[in-house]
């Protein structure tokens, strides 16, 4: 198994590599159960959280990731920036790569700008997610927190509900949880639904992918696709595809439910759901720090090993 | 002043026409037996053919001259080994006026380059609503309409503007995909469009199309036949093996259809995608390698008549932006001959006239023009390569101002050494004395 050198995606990865990623993000989260909750491992190295599509919750988990293994952070956002100004991504990165950084995690709005810049840049480059394609680390801490709940993946059904299609999340789980022994089904509207999600089986019943189900992640629904018409009825998505109580019935009884937010209730998950024992929504958010801790560590600190 | 090509294997669109001494005078082939000439080229081992014509080039001018120019561009087609150029005419303003038309072809006349042939739009400033006047462009020079760079919505439309083509004589080339189908699409539609995330642009919206306008083009037939006349629907960049089969249907049937396959078409597929290039973004988009091979086939059996670059320049800056915003298009006009003889030729055995053909008659033919023929008294536009010397790609040496390719560090062979034009040199290659 070769050192990472950017995490863009899962090409390439086998499951020592993912365990051995899970194992070191099991140490970050004992420190921060630590009253003192930071570590002097990056000390002296700069990340770059760098995002061309908003994203508040993302971004701050990483840059506090960063700040508990003590390295200076600078970030830059779309909005307001000199992007908008029409500078082109590109100049936009080299600008940044003339302040000697680091690590680059970018959040970008179209499927391989993060291989883009990977080409361009000399730092490690982090995929915080770019557009359909991937986001890896909401994968690793999807997987973080159902090996919390099931102890292992292996021979276990995790379901994916929602829109399928337009969704990195999915992507990157469909790649990721297989690693680890886990059978992914994804479910959606036919519309919603790609013509192949490697990893998955794809199925536009929800019932069947709910059947037995050891967890369930559900998607956000972007209310774009409406206006695009590949989502025709809202009212017909919600009626067919929401989760709720009676239909997580079918699902094992202690299934975790997860979301990867932010949350739309009452449109893709019931309300209720969302708040009730299964809900592993505050859960992750913790995990996404101590695996962004160790994406971090072992691209910066373990490549040097 | 007169020239002598000596000890030349030549080959033409009709076939190998074994070893001569060609002589140039006055602009013309006069003869194929040697003669007295102010200067000699010594070929032997090399390959006279006709020079290579290419009828779908981007040059960009009037008004995006920062990506190309007509200067640049017929300078780098000359390098590439082709005499003649057909400028597409979605250009700022668009080219839909005869004194536009007139103007460009007189420009290009001062250039050392190949020759230009002018296309001008189909409907006004290509919106696929009100059509030009066909004859006064006709009269002006244009060679041939179209709105390429935007797709023909309207059959309505694209019926008349077939007969009133027709009716002056000149072919119509449609950019054949439906605009619902193809949707935002960047790259094939399919299950890797699907792994990578990336919208898709299905073959059947380019096959929907072809079908449709098969059809328009019976009713023009059946319009201009009382006339005399017969239109001609030429279909650029023909991309899927869907598209070929419908053509070659139309064709048996007798049809007056022409299909072009392109340098990229035919050389590359859509798994050059997980590399996230946006230089591979394209419209109509790189297939799967069926469809390379079908487009192989169709070009050696006659279905698809002829290869047309679509040369499309775009400023580096643009072609590194992200692949949806990235604009479409891959320039190629100083590789095409080499890329193509290396791929088909030498690695596929397609046979070399059929090539030879396809850049030369096959086009031409489409336009209207006589087939080119390495005869005495045809004009001397000629293409002199060498089918050993390998070389790499090196787009940072390009004449184009588009200095980067697909397939850059690609090692093919091929090369043009000499082009002429009207028997006057407007390439020759360091490698000839
Ligand atoms: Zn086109």
């Amino acid at each position: 198994m070769g050192a990472l050198t950017h995490l863009l995606d899962f090409e390439g990865w086998d499951r020592a590599q993912a365990e051995n990623l899970l194992e070191t993000a099991r140490l970050m989260e004992e420190v921060l159960e630590r009253p003192m909750k930071k570590v002097p491992a990056l000390k002296g190295f700069t990340v770059a959280t760098v995002f061309f599509e908003p994203s508040t919750r993302t971004k701050i988990s990483f840059e506090l990731a960063a700040r508990r293994m003590s390295a200076d952070v600078v970030g830059f956002s779309k909005a307001g920036s000199s992007l908008a100004k029409g500078e082109s991504f590109k100049d936009t990165l080299l600008t940044l790569q003339a302040m000697a950084l680091d690590a680059y995690v970018i959040r970008a709005p179209v499927a391989g700008m993060v291989h883009q810049a990977a080409r361009w840049l000399r730092g490690v480059v982090v995929n915080a997610g770019d557009g359909r394609r991937a986001h890896p680390t909401q994968a690793l801490l999807d997987a973080y927190t159902l090996l919390d709940d099931l102890g292992g993946l292996d021979g276990k059904k995790v379901a994916i509900i929602g829109d399928i299609a337009n969704s990195r999340v999915a992507r990157s789980n469909a790649q990721l949880l297989p690693l680890l022994g886990a059978t992914v089904w994804a479910a959606g509207p036919a519309g919603l639904l790609p013509e192949d999600l490697p990893g998955a089986r794809l199925t536009a019943d929800l019932d069947e992918a709910l059947e037995d189900a050891d967890a369930v992640m559900v998607l956000r629904l972007q209310r774009e696709r409406m206006g695009e018409g590949t989502l025709p009825s809202l009212r017909e998505y919600v009626a067919d595809y929401q989760v709720t109580a009676k239909r997580l019935a079918r699902a094992k009884p202690t299934a975790p439910l997860l979301h990867p937010g932010p949350m739309n209730r009452d449109v893709e998950i019931e309300g209720a759901l969302a708040d009730g024992p299964q809900s592993r929504v505050e859960r992750q958010v913790r995990a996404g720090e101590a695996v962004r801790m160790a994406v971090l560590y072992h691209l910066l600190v373990g490549r040097a090993a | 002043m007169s020239l002598l090509i000596k000890n030349a294997r030549l080959v033409d669109g009709s076939g190998e026409l074994g070893t001569a001494d060609v002589l140039v005078a006055e602009g013309r082939i006069a003869s194929l037996s040697g003669g007295d000439a102010a200067r000699v080229v010594e070929a032997a081992g090399k390959v006279l053919a006709p020079a290579l014509t290419d009828p779908h080039a981007h040059l960009r001018t009037p008004g995006q001259e920062v990506k190309e120019d007509l200067a640049s561009g017929l300078r780098a087609a000359a390098r590439g080994g082709y005499g003649a150029v057909l400028a597409m005419p979605n250009t700022d303003p668009v080219v839909q006026e005869p004194e536009q038309v007139q103007a460009l072809l007189d420009e290009a006349r001062k250039i050392p380059g190949a020759r230009l042939f002018a296309a001008a739009a189909l409907t006004r400033d290509q919106a696929g609503e009100r059509l030009t006047p066909a004859a006064l462009l006709a009269q002006a020079g244009a060679s041939l309409l179209t709105d390429d760079g935007r797709t023909n919505e309207d059959a309505g439309v694209l019926a008349r503007g077939l007969i009133y083509a027709g009716a002056a004589g000149l072919p119509v080339a449609v950019h054949a995909e439906d605009a619902g189908l193809r949707g935002g699409g960047v790259m094939n539609d399919g299950r890797l469009a699907a792994e990578l995330g990336l919208s898709g642009n299905p073959h059947e919206a380019e096959a929907a199309r072809v079908a449709r306008d098969l059809e328009v083009l019976r009713y023009a037939v059946r319009k201009l036949e009382p006339l005399g006349r017969r239109p001609l629907l030429y279909f650029q960049h023909v991309s899927s093996a869907r598209s070929v089969e419908l053509i070659r249907a139309a064709r048996a049937e007798g049809l007056p259809v022409c299909g072009e396959a392109t340098p990229h078409h035919l050389t590359l597929s859509e798994d050059a995608w997980r590399d996230f290039d946006p230089l591979l973004k394209v419209a109509p988009p790189l297939r799967t390698t069926a469809d390379v091979e079908a487009l192989a086939g169709a070009l050696e059996a006659g279905d698809l008549c002829a290869i047309g670059t679509d040369h499309a320049p775009h400023t580096r800056a643009e072609k590194e932006r992200d692949l949806e915003s990235a604009p479409f298009g891959i320039p190629s006009l100083e590789v095409a001959f080499a890329l193509l003889y290396t791929e088909l030729v030498a690695k596929r055995g397609l046979p070399l006239p059929v090539l030879i053909e396809r850049m030369t008659s096959g086009p031409r033919r489409a336009l209207g023009l006589e087939p080119a023929r390495l005869e005495v008294g045809a004009p001397a536009d000629l293409m002199l390569f060498d089918p050993g010397l390998e070389r790499s790609v090196e787009p940072e040496k390009f004449i184009s101002k588009a200095r980067y390719s697909p397939w850059a560090g690609w090692r093919l062979s091929g090369w043009p050494l000499l082009t002429l034009v009207a028997g006057k040199e407007v390439w020759r290659d360091a490698a000839v004395a």
